[in-house]
């Protein structure tokens, strides 16, 4: 299969090793990955924040980008992102009237997958340490956030994806099914409440004496890693998709750098 | 006093406790510093979500009598003035006297005049929300007349001289030991050895209530649904004090909101399952109470409806924020969001507190008014809302729609864009191109050299400060996945500016002058 990598602005700039293990996941299981260049963002935090006029441009781009015959299915790691493309892309075509931009978008968005969907639901992957050689010898929890659970519906893909991870020891999460606080710029513009969900999210992460929290969003991931880091606690995030591609012979460290087996430029 | 003929040329926007007297975030700040108020809360909205899960689980077709709910609400929104003229024929043809308000003012007037028309200065009331939204009581006292609420929270917030905070659980805010405080300081003849045992303390108030139930002339009211079909009206309670105002009084003077009507009887069954399992967590309420007008020998002799507008017309209008008027006032996803958890509902400022407050209350006022344009904003757009409403109104997608309505009631009108403008506007340029993006990510080793030897941003200014006030920002990456990719994976490119054009006319040009501006 040929599948689209939708880097997401956040894993492109600042998590580079989330999109690098996700392709490498992708290749190991023997599939060309291709990145549209043109991509860029989903445009969503200008939706989100009430600037619609603003997101045309940007949903207009990733459309651009990715309304192409050259692959079968994107993916992103991140269910937020593809959540945007999925339902908000459409709606802002519409608010600027331009129906076919619509249609184009509706289409791009039927072809989008999140990370663990496209995993198992498309390429029929259920045992990750199995299948993928993922291997990963640490306590680990994980914190499934809002718009993959509620939007997408993801239920429990990523966790059953995350269990079956030779190694692993997964702890429960308190509350998992609380939002961490984030959401986009009202972590600015209600800072204060937002640090206090912040706050209970941290708590219940560090209850679990798991040495790190996963989960398949870097934006809530860089929420939550931003508050434990300010709290001095040595809990760090890491994204699933870096987990998944883990393996004995090039293992993600918990801290500090982390490696990955890449594909084929690694090999 | 004005027949409803439909929508109105203009908007009325509504008017009372509707208005937030300061910002969301002002609000929320000084909340969030009451660590009591957090733990009543947090432990008030666990224990009535848990409930409410196991009870909605119980039903099979619990989706099917949200999606049933939902559709009833959206076909009485698009025949509202057939339906109102229907349910206003029958309910007079059986002795009913039915008032039109167009705002919270000519409603209070109206109820005033009537109490005054019969001598009393007196009268009890049924826990109401639309009573509540149009300062009923205060304009009563100012009047000289004395409102006693009879719903028991009501009366401990009523009471203690406080603003209710929640719309189901008035005194969420308060614990028991509290409650026994107010009572001892402010209920006539309150036992001085009162202890806050919940059975003590709930008959310390029924020996109260039943002082002013027995002597009471008249009543006023709010109603769950009333019924087009037979002019029939409806109040849900648990506690049967709702009852005994309904039954006692000679005169029964009612306010609802327009949009509670249902069209046929039939349709009450949907939201008699709907709305106790929601709001309570029970399988069903206690007290369900309806009414036809007016009955020989039994029940009140005059019975009045004041039917109120007060900016729903308005919010009707608005095609996108409309379902919220389908709201049945369960208080479920209160009850589930984060953001009420912390704050509690005083921070909406407004009757309506918590997600749907955060839509209703700007839907009914006009965003244009100041303090209501921030609660929109008030939600970090979870979904939780969503998933727990009976009638499926999408609260994230509204409140999305009315931070856009807000964004752009404020173009153009302000002297200098916000920071919040000017970054949104960089955002855009920046993230509708790869090349853009592919040149920003440039920076990325300044940024390094700015988190310092601890891989770390502390310290940001402007707007981002609230980021920083409690998270650090890891330091960025040597360099980007693009230039990862381009350089390392040699893996094929494709679509982007490289691509066939395929596109619509509009996202071409625009990409194309895009191109342009990036000397490509
Ligand atoms: S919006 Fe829905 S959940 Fe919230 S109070 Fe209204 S009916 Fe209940």
């Amino acid at each position: 299969m040929r599948i689209a990598l939708f880097a997401t602005c956040i894993v492109d700039a600042m998590y580079p090793r989330t999109a690098q293990a996700t392709v490498s996941i992708l290749e190991r299981l023997g599939h060309e990955v291709v990145f549209p260049s043109g991509q860029a963002c989903c445009g969503q935090m200008h939706v989100n924040s009430g600037y619609l006029k603003e997101a045309v441009p940007v949903v207009a781009n990733h459309v651009h980008a990715f309304d192409t015959k050259d692959y079968d299915v994107a993916v992103a790691p991140s269910g937020s992102c593809v959540a945007s493309v999925k339902h908000q892309h459409p709606m802002v075509a519409r608010s600027c009237g331009d129906t076919a931009l619509e249609a184009r978008a509706a289409a791009v968005g039927a072809r989008t997958y999140e990370l663990s969907e496209l995993l198992v639901d498309v390429l029929g992957v259920t045992d990750a340490g199995a299948q993928l050689g993922s291997y990963f010898p640490h306590r680990v929890t994980y914190h499934p956030s809002c718009h993959g659970m509620r939007l997408l519906r993801l239920g429990d893909r990523q966790a059953r994806l995350l269990r079956s991870v030779h190694g692993i020891e997964l702890a429960e999460l308190p509350e998992a099914d609380q939002c961490c606080g984030f959401g986009g710029t009202f972590s600015m513009k209600n800072a204060d409440v937002s640090s206090a969900m912040l706050e209970d999210k941290t708590a219940n992460i560090r209850s679990t004496g798991a040495a790190l929290c996963t989960g398949g969003d870097a934006s809530c991931l860089m929420h939550i890693g931003g508050g434990l880091s300010r709290q001095g606690s040595d809990v760090t995030t890491l994204h699933l998709a870096e987990i998944l591609a883990s393996t004995a012979e090039a293992p993600a460290s918990v801290t500090g750098e982390i490696r990955v087996a890449t594909g084929k430029a690694t090999r | 006093m004005s027949t409803f003929l439909g929508m109105p040329s203009l908007p009325v926007f509504g008017t009372g406790n509707l208005h937030a007297a300061e910002s969301f975030p002002t609000a929320a700040h000084r909340e969030l510093g009451n660590a009591q108020l957090r733990a009543n809360l947090g432990h008030a909205t666990h224990t009535i979500r848990d409930k409410r899960l196991q009870v909605v689980s119980e039903l099979p077709d619990w989706e099917q009598l949200r999606d049933a709910g939902s559709a009833i609400k959206e076909s009485v929104m698009a025949r509202l003035p057939e339906l109102l003229e229907q349910f206003e024929q029958n309910f007079t043809a059986r002795g009913g006297v039915i008032h039109w308000a167009r705002d919270a003012g000519e409603a209070n007037d109206i109820v005033a005049g009537l109490i005054r028309d019969t001598g009393e200065t007196e009268v009890v009331k049924v826990k109401s929300m639309a009573t509540q939204e149009i300062g009923l009581n205060e304009y009563l006292e100012e009047q000289g007349i004395t409102a006693f609420e009879t719903d028991l929270a009501e009366l401990i917030v009523q009471l203690d001289h406080d603003k209710p905070s929640h719309i189901l659980v008035p005194a969420i805010h308060k614990n028991r030991t509290e409650i026994r405080d107010i009572f001892l300081r402010e209920m006539p003849g309150a036992d001085p050895a009162l202890t806050d045992n919940p059975a003590v303390l709930a008959m310390a108030a029924r020996a109260h209530l039943r002082r002013k139930f027995l002597t009471a002339k008249v009543a006023v009211s709010g109603a769950n649904f009333a019924l087009a079909d037979s002019g029939t009206l409806a109040v849900v309670e648990s506690e049967g004090n709702g009852r005994m105002c309904l039954t006692l009084p000679e005169t029964l003077i009612t306010v609802m909101g327009v949009e509670k009507l249902l069209p046929t009887w039939q349709d009450l069954e949907v939201f008699m399952q709907l709305l106790p399992r929601s709001s309570t967590g029970e399988r069903m309420n206690p007290y369900t109470s309806l009414w036809t007008g007016v009955t020989d020998g039994d029940g009140p002799r005059n019975v009045h409806l004041v039917l109120l507008d007060n900016g729903r017309s308005a919010a009707l209008a608005d095609e996108m924020g409309r379902s919220a008027l389908h709201c049945i006032r369960c208080s479920a996803c209160m009850n589930v969001c984060p953001v009420y958890e912390r704050t509690g509902g005083h921070a909406y400022g407004s009757t309506y507190p918590g997600p749907i407050g955060a839509i209703l209350s700007p839907l009914l006022t006009g965003i244009e008014s100041e303090e209501n344009s921030s609660l929109p904003y008030a939600s970090s757009l979870c979904g939780a809302c969503y998933d727990a409403c009976p009638v499926k109104i999408n609260i994230p997608d509204i409140l999305v729609h009315l931070r856009s309505v807000d964004v752009d009631s404020k173009r153009g009108k302000k002297k200098l864009p916000s920071q919040m403008d000017v970054g949104m506007k960089a955002a855009s340029w920046a993230l509708s191109s790869g090349k853009r993006l592919g040149l920003v990510e440039k920076g990325l080793p300044l940024g390094r050299l700015a988190a310092g030897p601890d891989h770390k941003i502390t310290k940001l200014p402007g707007i981002a400060a609230g980021w920083t006030q409690s998270r650090d920002i890891p330091a960025p990456p040597q360099k980007s996945f693009r230039d990862w990719w381009a350089k390392e994976h040699h893996g094929p490119e494709t679509g982007g500016t490289n691509a066939p054009a395929r596109g619509t006319a509009r996202a071409d040009a625009h990409l194309n002058a895009q191109d342009k501006e990036d000397g490509a």
